[in-house]
């Protein structure tokens, strides 16, 4: 087993303090430590007060999202040897309250998130070709979404303006026009409609590139504005909605 | 405000709310779970847990609502506790499972021979079974094995190891629980034969400080031990790890288990957009320090593969290992912690000569609600409390509330 020693850059910062400041640690890594792995063993041989975010340690959950050199990512996932670098920073997600170290303030990511009151199991698209067992009506699972944050932290217009409903909010908006399950599309898509929703957008793509999950939610955007716009073009010319 | 109106106020929140301020221990499932019950009996209670919420073995775990079926032939008090709870939890949960049902699958003439005693046991568990040929189950999961010769359909679930616990934190929260995260317990405070408040750090800002207490329950999972030790009492728990292997692709819809005894990579939980295999099973004397043998993630994927072969090639998402908290003798020899029952306990230090101190642990993740109606029952009978339980009928917030 290949053994190194990595070099570990973490943001600090405590209630109280003016500013926050880095710490260096140095942590034994095999070839399955993740950064989650690392920073816990961090907590546990050099600083308890060193304080986090995680739960499921295997990318379902989106607790443990932080800046890792410069990138948003779920560390649970992030091999730290095959980052390639001899130091590792590691940083809080921009664009939310910061609480201490690497834990923020999810509040205000949820009040938006939550708008929209998008059901969290969904119809299952995996292997259509299956039968479904009596008494089930069809196969189920989780939204893609894990609530992470990555793609608020990447937003740049996040964090120009404070008020823009961001991407994780905007796709949840889009899952329940193309899902509803007993919540109200017509809500979302109006709800979805202002300058500072879905119009906001720079159309950057940098929120669907970091997303752990597959979401896309640039996309989601996109068709959240094809959906107003369609609607407006037959309100205009009469055609009802 | 008039006299009368004063004593109605009165005697209405001296019913909804007594005095006595109880301290839990631990923001996993269980403490999760015990604050939302406690609060609706009405008492004052603050929870410390220090990390964020489900950060120790309750995120982690594989995922799994147990039907009950896996402990029905050996430990059929395990699965009595958790086919009630499965069908409880459906109901003030609602939305929270993925309700797929689960296979147990037969593949050597071994596992049809230990069908027998399996569909007896789940019987007399009260777990409902549907036997299905090879062709009934193949047609329901394409990617069984061919080897396959029989299945037997129950109950199983999938549930978001984080989720279901944070609707009853979030529950809690709105009824009036003060949920404090990344504040660790140092040291329990004592006066005589009586605990009577905990000393904390509060990571967050780094301040140190004492939280008083008429009563506090250490909800502290496999480091339960540990937290005893503050007060010098014994709780015999050994904490026990298990690997766990998520790969990317659900291969199946529902819960695959291997239809014989309890083994390494006998199951697979399908999750999202994954399929989780697990699991192993060892004992480590420090729950902070599991580590993750690389030949247990090797012996998932070969395991797993027998039941379904697709997963042989599936790219890995994530290995990780995660600590059960076993009831068994702590410094004990037992090396596979297998033979350890999956129930769980509630302890009264009183007899061992500590007043104010209560140890819920062991159990499951699906049994969390059962746990705390248990722990609870404890409490309120040492306080003199007489409020019954509500936790069986009480529907949840949505994950969501708790942080929103
Ligand atoms: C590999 C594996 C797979 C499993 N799979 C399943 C499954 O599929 N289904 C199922 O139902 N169950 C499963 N389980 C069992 C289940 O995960 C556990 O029984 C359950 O999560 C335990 O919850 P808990 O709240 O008691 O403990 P924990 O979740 O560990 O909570 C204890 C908490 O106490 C905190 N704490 C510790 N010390 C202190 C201190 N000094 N101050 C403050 N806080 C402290 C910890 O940080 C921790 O968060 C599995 C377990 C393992 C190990
Ligand atoms: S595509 Fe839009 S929402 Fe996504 S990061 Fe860019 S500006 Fe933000
Ligand atoms: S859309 Fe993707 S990046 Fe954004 S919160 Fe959801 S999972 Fe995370």
């Amino acid at each position: 087993m290949a053994e190194r020693d990595v070099v570990f850059k973490v943001l600090r910062y405590k209630q109280g303090e003016t500013v926050p400041h880095y710490d260096t640690f140095t942590v034994k890594t095999d070839e399955n430590t993740t950064a989650l792995v690392a920073l816990q063993a961090i907590r546990r041989d050099d600083d308890p007060s060193l304080t986090l975010r995680h739960s499921c340690h295997h990318g379902s959950c989106g607790t443990c999202g932080m800046r890792i050199n410069g990138e948003e990512q779920l560390s649970c996932v992030v091999n730290v040897q095959e980052l390639g670098t001899p130091t590792v920073v590691v940083e809080p997600l921009q664009n939310a309250p910061l609480v201490s170290d690497l834990v923020v303030d999810m509040a205000p990511f949820f009040d938006r998130y939550t708008q929209p009151e998008m059901p969290y199991v969904r119809q299952s698209e995996f292997m259509p070709e299956a039968d479904v067992p009596d008494g089930i009506g069809h196969y189920t699972r989780y939204e893609n979404c894990l609530e992470c944050g990555l793609c608020v932290s990447a937003c740049p217009v996040m964090g120009s303006d404070a008020s823009y409903l961001g991407p994780a909010a905007m796709a949840a908006a889009w899952r329940v026009v193309a899902e509803p399950r007993g919540s109200d599309p017509e809500f979302a898509l109006n709800w979805a409609d202002n300058e500072h929703g879905c119009w906001r957008c720079h159309v950057a793509y940098e929120c669907t590139e970091v997303c752990p999950s597959d979401v896309n939610p640039a996309e989601a955007i996109m068709s959240l504005r094809g959906e107003l716009t369609k609607r407006k073009f037959r309100r205009v010319f009469g055609l009802g909605k | 405000m008039t006299s009368i109106s004063i004593l109605c106020l009165w005697l209405f929140t001296g019913y909804i709310m007594s005095n006595y301020h109880v301290v839990i221990i631990g923001g996993g499932g269980t403490g999760g779970a015990l604050a939302h019950d406690l609060a609706l009996r009405g008492l004052r209670v603050t929870l410390v847990e220090r990390g964020e919420v489900t950060s120790g073995t309750t995120g982690r775990h594989h995922g799994l609502l147990h039907s009950g079926a896996r402990y029905a032939v050996k430990d059929q008090e395990s699965a009595i506790e958790c086919i009630e709870e499965n069908t409880i939890l459906r109901k003030i949960a609602p939305g929270t499972f993925e309700e797929n049902d689960g296979l147990f699958v037969a593949i050597t003439d071994e596992d049809v021979e230990y069908s027998h005693a399996f569909i007896e046991g789940c019987a007399e568990c009260g777990i409902p079974t549907q036997q299905l040929s090879k062709q009934e189950a193949l047609r329901l999961e394409p990617n069984l094995t061919d080897d396959l010769i029989l299945a037997v359909r129950i109950p199983d679930a999938t549930m978001d190891a984080m989720r279901m616990p944070l609707r009853f934190f979030a529950t809690a929260k709105k009824n009036g629980v003060d949920i404090k995260t990344y504040t660790e317990v140092l040291a329990i405070r004592k006066q005589g034969e009586a605990v009577t408040g905990v000393q904390v750090k509060d990571h967050t800002s780094g301040k140190v400080y004492d939280i008083g207490a008429d009563l506090i329950v250490n909800a502290a999972g496999p480091w339960s031990g540990k937290v005893a030790d503050m007060v010098g009492v014994e709780v015999p728990i050994r904490p026990s790890p298990g690997v766990m292997v998520a790969v990317r692709g659900r291969w199946c819809n529902m819960v695959i288990n291997r239809l014989n005894t309890s083994s390494d990579g006998d199951i697979v939980v399908p999750q999202r957009g994954l399929s989780v295999i697990g699991t192993s099973s060892w004992v480590v004397d420090d729950p902070d320090n599991l580590g993750l043998p690389p030949d247990h993630i090797q012996a998932m994927y070969n395991h797993g593969t027998m039941m379904m072969p697709v997963l042989k090639n599936a790219p890995m998402r994530a290995a990780w290992s995660a600590a059960r908290p076993l009831i068994g003798p702590r410094k004990a020899d037992a090396d596979t912690g297998r033979e350890l029952s999956r129930t769980f306990k509630c302890f009264d230090h009183v007899d061992e000569g500590v007043e104010g101190f209560v140890t819920i642990t062991g159990g499951k993740a699906t049994t969390l609600r059962g746990m705390a109606e248990a722990a609870a029952n404890v409490v309120c009978e040492k306080l003199g409390i007489e409020e019954p339980c509500r936790t069986r009928e009480a529907v949840l917030l949505p994950h969501t509330a708790y942080y929103a």
